[in-house]
């Protein structure tokens, strides 16, 4: 079976951010997003730890511990970037400001509800920094994610068994086989894999999906 | 005259008691007032309720306050990351409480407390677990949760400069909590690279108005590029 590469799937999420937005791309795959955004648009980074206008890794050696970002890493700050403490950069969120975040998923439900901070494993430490917030402050919420779990169970769900970090926030899913755009009749096909047909991506899935 | 300086970091903390909540700012190591925090450590205070965004880092700072087992309990929104283990080793033993608080509800919590805010109602968290048991309304077709204020006994926070009046300046992503923090505590005590004489800061720069802000001690920390930068709004 086909799939999109990682860097595939970073770039077809790109695609699709507009020129002007203000973007918080989440820990992990999402991160591969920045690589692609197209170099003719003007794109805004936010990270929670308190940045407008992230920019890249620094060159090595000239890595600031105070100039990090949610991850944690070094980055850089642009000409036009912005600092400010946590309540502001979570009214950013919260209120509405953000255009676009760019999360990692356990679970997504066909309602677009969003599982993506907790196993619910009696034994794993629980941590859920900004992810509550992201879900539900950006005005368009794309989950990057692999289709299928290793053990082949998919991972968008007609209902999350996980536990949820927002209830029906996801605007889209991307993973390594498809394109989802989540509507008020279920998921619909905005790209499938070569050469898997949408019945065959249905039926990996669990779950309807439209054309 | 107002003179907020201290001249050691044990004296800012000495009178730091058993029991007592301490916000300690920082986002990872970044902002973390860690010699604020070896002087506590020094001092022996127990039982303490921390409230920090993480709990914990490899082996400096808040995570040698956890592995002293000086904290009882913890209010952090992201405790497992993949250099908490001290943290990690407590919670597995039973040894530490936390309490779980999504980031910006988190923030908001704690500025609520510094901005005299009974309690508000926020989106984050409806429907989940870190919401379970909490009251619940709808306003204008969407669901909110009721969250309380978190106030503290005192706040560590470091920032970049600040002057006899306590006004600070912050650098880069080290800001974070550090002013939200400063104005929730009773008693706010700031680490800061230097201290500037009153009038050099620029008071539209200005980050932490010295109000809230109750001591101020110079920590000169040689680090790579920390510090080097001149102040935002120095004017010396």
């Amino acid at each position: 079976m086909n799939r999109y590469t990682r860097d595939q799937m970073a770039a077809r999420v790109a695609q699709d951010i507009r020129d002007g937005a203000y973007v918080n791309l989440g820990i992990g795959l999402p991160t591969l997003v920045a690589n692609h955004l197209p170099k003719d648009r003007e794109i805004i980074l936010h990270t929670e730890n308190g940045l407008l206008g992230m920019g890249p890794a620094p060159a090595p050696g000239a890595e600031d511990p105070d100039l990090i970002n949610a991850g944690k890493q070094p980055v850089t700050a642009l000409p036009g970037a912005s600092f400010f403490h946590h309540a502001d950069s979570f009214a950013m969120m919260r209120g509405g400001h953000l255009d676009c975040c760019v999360l990692g998923a356990f679970q997504v439900s066909v309602e677009g509800d969003l599982a993506n901070w907790h196993t619910g494993a009696p034994d794993a430490i629980p941590a859920v920094g900004g992810a509550m917030d992201l879900a539900l402050g950006a005005k368009s919420v794309y989950v990057m994610m692999e289709h299928l779990t290793k053990s082949g169970e998919s991972k968008i769900v007609s209902q999350c068994t996980y536990p949820v970090t927002a209830l029906r926030c996801v605007s889209r899913i991307y993973t390594d086989l498809a394109v989802l755009e989540v509507t008020p009749r279920g998921l619909r096909a905005v790209d499938i894999v070569d050469g898997l047909s949408l019945p065959e991506l249905a039926r990996l899935s669990g779950v309807a999906i439209g054309s | 005259m107002i003179d907020k300086t201290v001249a050691t970091v044990a004296e800012a903390i000495a009178d730091i008691h058993d029991g007592a909540t301490v916000m300690i700012g920082g986002f990872g190591t970044a902002g973390m007032p860690s010699e604020l925090i070896d002087a506590l450590i020094a001092q022996g205070a127990r039982e303490l309720t921390i409230v920090n965004n993480n709990a914990g880092n490899g082996d400096v700072g808040l995570a040698l306050l956890l592995e002293a087992k000086r904290v009882r309990k913890i209010i952090c929104s992201f405790p497992r990351q993949t250099d908490s283990w001290h943290f990690d080793a407590l919670y597995r033993k039973g040894e530490i409480e936390l309490e779980l608080v999504p980031q910006g509800n988190l923030a908001e919590r704690i500025r609520a407390a510094g901005a005299g805010i009974g309690a508000f109602y926020t989106p984050t968290g409806y429907g989940t677990l870190l919401a379970e048991g909490k009251e619940t309304r709808e306003i204008d077709g969407r669901q909110y949760v009721l969250e309380h204020p978190i106030r503290a006994d005192f706040a560590l926070v470091k920032a970049l400069a600040g002057d006899r009046w306590g006004n600070l300046v912050y650098r880069k992503t080290a800001r974070n909590f550090g002013p939200i923090m400063a104005s929730a505590a009773r008693c706010t005590i700031a680490q800061v690279q230097r201290i500037v004489p009153l009038g050099a800061l620029d008071p539209e720069a200005v980050v932490t108005p010295g109000i809230f802000v109750h001591r101020v001690v110079e920590v000169v920390v040689e680090a790579a590029n920390a510090g080097t930068a001149p102040a935002p709004g120095t004017a010396t």
